[in-house]
């Protein structure tokens, strides 16, 4: 093994060193080798839209229909919450029916805080929509609020199907495998560019989008959920005779349910996530507010929308977390006998004060949408403590982003493009082969090559040095934190807190800060990776540390270890398979990031998936949507092979 | 003992998992007697050759260690697994060859199963766990409940139909489970290690009540258990199973005094004679005492030594013994009793 590794790296280094008088080929790839995928694809989309039958009907007639589908729920859901029932279209519509009174919906999502969990959940989620009143962010979210409520039920249906089927049929799962694998890693930017082709530009889109987004998750809890039904309460399905829906209706989907639930709320955040990259493509609200402000560098509406959002993910999160985690109710045989208002009276409260804030808003218009006059900014706020921090600090600002970018950034990213691509595929290829047999060679071999062969290697290259840069620094930061707060309950418990909220930030908002401070360029790219992918280094880390079997520190103590002894002899390193995994999510979640800051200008394959969408070059975008998802699938399964190893030889396993 | 017929014949059950079992199986018919075979063909011989008989109206105990087939074998009993080969005859119908629906028929009308971990749908009450069966069977709610509240109080749970699973300890979480294998009535009932998780005080009360249900009920039951104690505390007979295979099928007493296999013998040695055996099994044939007025009392056959040992202590005189019609059949010895008591 290490004799194969010494070779390997002895023949790169040799290359690297002399490759480029002896073998010219090795150290670039020739132009005329590379394959024109992006063109086969942008062909084969053109001739979806306008040639492809499915005999019955066209293509075209389907995503007709999809969007039919998808619009219709929308249409109503936006009236109810938004501008009312109309009658009529565009301008000469007339509103037949007011939508929902602000003060409706805020007691309804207070009845629900309260249905759930209890009264603190309730003045939690009442606060976050008060606040979205108060602060004049009203009419954005519910337009938002409302592609929500669409996109998260087809979500959650689609995905339980689909894992219903993955569930059942083992060859299913083996095809769903590698493509749920791809839908996590390929940047959404890529398949914004379809989408848009297919259903054109607007809400419906921007919904579709959102759904495929945010589907992947819910298959796989659904599987997971599905397999994790004890072996006897299946069998006990079988000896009661179930037929096949009984089984999945009566008692899989059921029992399951806590932990759908779990994917549920996945959903609901994940749709969150794509507000604003989705209102790229159409979406109206809060997300398109974002995105207008960032590009007229309106700072402070740009902080007051996103800070819309985050308020809105917080109460959504939060109440769906209650719902799964809701203990059904006690035993009561009295409840059938009641009333059927008393039954439910949560749901009773709330018709009745839909009803009557519905009849007085007709006279008052305060209570129907809450008044201009009373909503606060703090935009101005926002503006001023940027321009104080500019004025202040800029020097000490630039000085740590020069130096950085000088002796860091610039060295490592002209060390990486100067490597031979066919060094590179070797040695991923000998990792494979080390840390996982041959198939994970072939496949690290297959995928590194398919940078190389569409021509996009120095762009690849360029995302690797970001993204490996961000990560290291998020170790860096996040590992000793995650040490640190593991061993003191207290500090553990307020960490959390804060890496819990920064997992509900959408991506987005984390540019904006960065923008106002380092403005564009890389180093302003890599510090929104950084505090984007900190989170998981510091949870794994810590649950790592802490999941070590308290019988062995205990015997590290007898045999009288000091502190320092017991963490870095035992703790750490049985620590190290969760470690691992918390650095490989941290590469996933970097990656992610990486394309977003395209906007602040990056040169990577982000930067080629964002031209792609700007351009709807279908192809382009794609191409180099694959290409970033073949590097998160490599670094995936090299450290998933690796984390296995280490577990195999503690004997975690 | 009088003949009863048999309700559910196992011949030649097989049950391989791997690749290729099926096709190893008609290539190697004597794999029986050469258990490496089934190794060296990279397979794993989870029940291997079994054959066995219940009888109706009896409790047949499966018994064997973790690993041994016991769960396996009785998955394939009600067809949860399909058997690799052999034939498995209930009422003469071969399972093997019912179809899907036949299949669904069978097992909803005709057996009832209890788990080892209770498997409760846990979004139902207790009402509704019960009732659970007779609803996929599409009975109306009035039917379904009204029997449901039946077989409740049958196990003693009345007063507890609206609570749900978690809110009941696991003995009584294993008696809804009872209540619900037996809401359909069933001819054939499987226990599949029913009291293993529950803790030694519980397991004893579930086994009396087990018996007391029995009583009334007179179902045909096969019985899984990996706790010898239990299997003679609770079978008319016992099989005894090791990698797969049935080492001695027989009445508890035989297994004591006749153990076939040393695996066997090394399974009993430890148990208690007095416990294993019946009055029956030792008694002596009538004759010295001659006259009915010289026995100290009256004993029937089925019970265990250990349960009338007390009263042999003050008695100078044999008992008689008597079979089920109140015949005299035979005697018992103070001695043998002691005997007995003394080789523990």
């Amino acid at each position: 093994m290490a004799l194969v590794w010494v070779a390997a790296l002895a023949l790169a280094i040799l290359l690297w060193a002399i490759g480029s008088d002896v073998a010219p080929w090795a150290m670039k790839y020739p132009r005329d080798l590379i394959i024109p995928l992006k063109f086969w694809i942008s062909d084969l989309m053109a001739w979806l839209v306008e040639d492809a039958t499915f005999g019955l009907f066209t293509f075209t007639e389907l995503t007709r229909g999809i969007s039919w589908l998808i619009e219709r729920p929308y249409r109503l859901a936006l009236g109810l919450l938004s501008h009312g029932l109309l009658r009529g279209q565009g301008s000469d519509a007339v509103q037949i029916l007011p939508p929902l009174s602000w003060i409706a919906i805020v007691a309804t999502v207070v009845a629900l805080g309260r249905y759930t969990k209890d009264w603190a959940l309730a003045a939690l989620a009442g606060g976050c929509f008060l606040y979205l009143a108060i602060f004049g962010q009203w009419q954005s979210a519910m337009i938002t609020l409302a592609s929500i409520l669409i996109a998260v039920p087809f979500g959650v249906a689609g995905g339980l199907f689909v894992g219903l089927a993955g569930y059942r049929w083992r060859t299913v799962e083996r095809v769903i495998r590698p493509v749920l694998d791809l839908m996590q890693t390929v940047p959404v930017f890529a398949y914004l560019v379809p989408i848009l082709f297919l259903f054109g530009f607007g809400p419906v889109s921007a919904i579709v989008a959102t759904i495929i987004y945010a589907m992947p998750p819910m298959v796989r809890i659904t599987i997971l959920a599905l397999r994790g039904v004890p072996d006897d309460t299946v069998d006990l399905g079988n000896m009661v005779g179930c037929s096949q829906r009984q089984m999945t209706w009566k008692v899989l989907v059921p029992t399951a349910m806590p932990g759908l639930m779990v994917g549920v709320n996945q959903v609901i955040m994940l749709s969150l996530n794509m507000v604003i990259i989705a209102s790229m493509i159409g979406a109206g609200g809060l997300g398109f507010e974002v995105l207008a402000s960032l590009r007229r560098l309106d700072i402070g509406a740009g902080i007051e929308s996103g800070v819309a959002i985050v308020v809105l993910a917080i109460a959504l999160d939060r109440l769906s977390q209650a719902l799964a985690n809701k203990i059904p109710p006690e035993h009561s045989e009295a409840e059938a006998r009641r009333p059927l208002w008393r039954r439910y009276s949560y749901t009773s409260a709330c018709l009745a004060i839909v009803m009557v804030t519905g009849l007085l808003g007709l006279f008052a218009g305060w209570v129907q949408s809450y008044p201009e006059a009373w909503a606060v900014t703090t935009g101005s706020v926002w503006e001023n403590l940027v321009t104080w921090i500019n004025i202040n600090f800029f020097d000490e600002l630039e000085a740590v982003k020069t130096a950085i970018l000088l002796n860091v950034l610039i060295p490592f990213k002209r060390f990486l493009l100067g490597l031979p691509w066919i060094a590179v595929v070797g040695l991923l290829a000998v990792a494979g082969w080390a840390l996982g047999g041959w198939r994970l060679a072939l496949l690290c071999a297959a995928l590194s090559l398919f940078n190389v062969a569409v021509g996009l290697w120095a762009k690849s290259m360029i995302t690797v040095y970001l993204c490996g840069i961000s990560v290291i620094f998020a170790c860096l930061i996040g590992i000793p934190i995650g040490i640190v707060a593991a061993e003191r309950e207290r500090l553990w418990s307020g960490v959390k807190v804060v890496i819990d909220t920064l997992q509900t930030l959408p991506s987005f908002v984390y540019l904006m800060p960065v923008v106002m401070l380092f403005r564009v360029g890389d180093f302003a790219a890599m510090i929104a990776v950084v505090a984007y992918a900190l989170a998981p280094a510091i949870r794994y880390t810590a649950h790592g540390i802490r999941q070590v079997d308290p019988q062995l520190v205990e015997a590290g103590i007898v045999s009288g270890c000091t502190r320092i002894q017991i963490l870095t002899k035992i703790k750490l390193k049985l620590a190290l398979p969760e470690i691992m995994l918390g650095i490989n999510q941290t590469i996933m979640l970097a990656l992610s990031m990486l394309v977003i800051t395209a906007l602040v200008g990056t040169r990577d394959l982000g930067q080629e998936v964002y031209i792609a969408l700007t351009k709807a070059d279908t192809g382009r975008g794609i191409t180099a949507g694959l290409s970033v998802a073949f590097i998160a699938i490599i670094a995936d399964r090299l450290i998933t092979a690796g984390a296995k190893r280490a577990k195999t030889r503690l004997g975690l396993e | 003992m009088t003949e009863t017929r048999s309700k559910l014949i196992c011949r030649s059950v097989w049950k391989l998992f791997g690749n290729g079992a099926e096709a190893f199986l008609r290539a190697n018919p004597d794999a029986a007697s050469a258990p490496t075979k089934i190794a060296e063909a990279g397979l794993i011989g989870a029940v291997r050759d079994v054959s066995l008989e219940v009888r109706e109206g009896e409790i047949f105990v499966i018994m064997g260690l973790s690993g041994s087939g016991k769960s396996t074998l009785v998955r394939c009993m009600s067809r949860l697994i399909g058997p690799t080969a052999g034939e498995i005859l209930f009422d003469g119908q071969d399972l093997l060859k019912a179809s899907a629906k036949e299949m669904i028929e069978i097992r909803r009308h005709r057996m009832g199963m209890v788990f080892q971990h209770f498997a409760l749908l846990p979004h139902l009450t207790v009402l509704g766990n019960v009732a659970f069966p007779l609803e996929v069977q599409g009975a109306s709610r009035q039917d379904r409940e009204a029997r449901a509240r039946d077989v409740i109080d049958l196990v003693g749970l009345g007063g507890r139909e609206g609570y749900y699973p978690r809110e009941l300890s696991g003995g009584q979480q294993q008696r809804v489970g009872i209540a619900r294998s037996l809401a359909v009535e069933p001819e054939l009932w499987f226990l599949d290690e029913p009291f293993s998780a529950l803790d030694p005080l519980i397991r004893r009360e579930m086994q009396d009540e087990f018996l007391r249900l029995q009583q009334m009920l007179k179902k045909t039951i096969v019985f899984i258990t990996h706790d010898f104690d239990e299997a003679i505390r609770l079978a008319d007979r016992i099989a005894i199973m090791k990698d797969g295979a049935v080492d001695q099928i027989g009445a508890p007493e035989d297994l004591v005094m006749r153990p076939a296999t040393p695996y066997v013998a090394e399974f009993t040695r430890d148990v208690s004679r007095a416990k294993a055996l019946s009055v029956g099994s030792i008694m002596r044939p009538l004759g010295n005492a001659g006259a009915r007025g010289d026995y100290a009392g009256e004993l029937t056959a089925d019970q265990k030594i250990a349960q009338v040992a007390p009263l042999l202590r003050a008695a100078g005189q044999p008992f008689a013994v008597v079979n089920g019609t109140g015949e005299v059949i035979g005697e018992l010895v103070r001695d043998d009793v002691v005997d007995i008591l003394m080789d523990g």
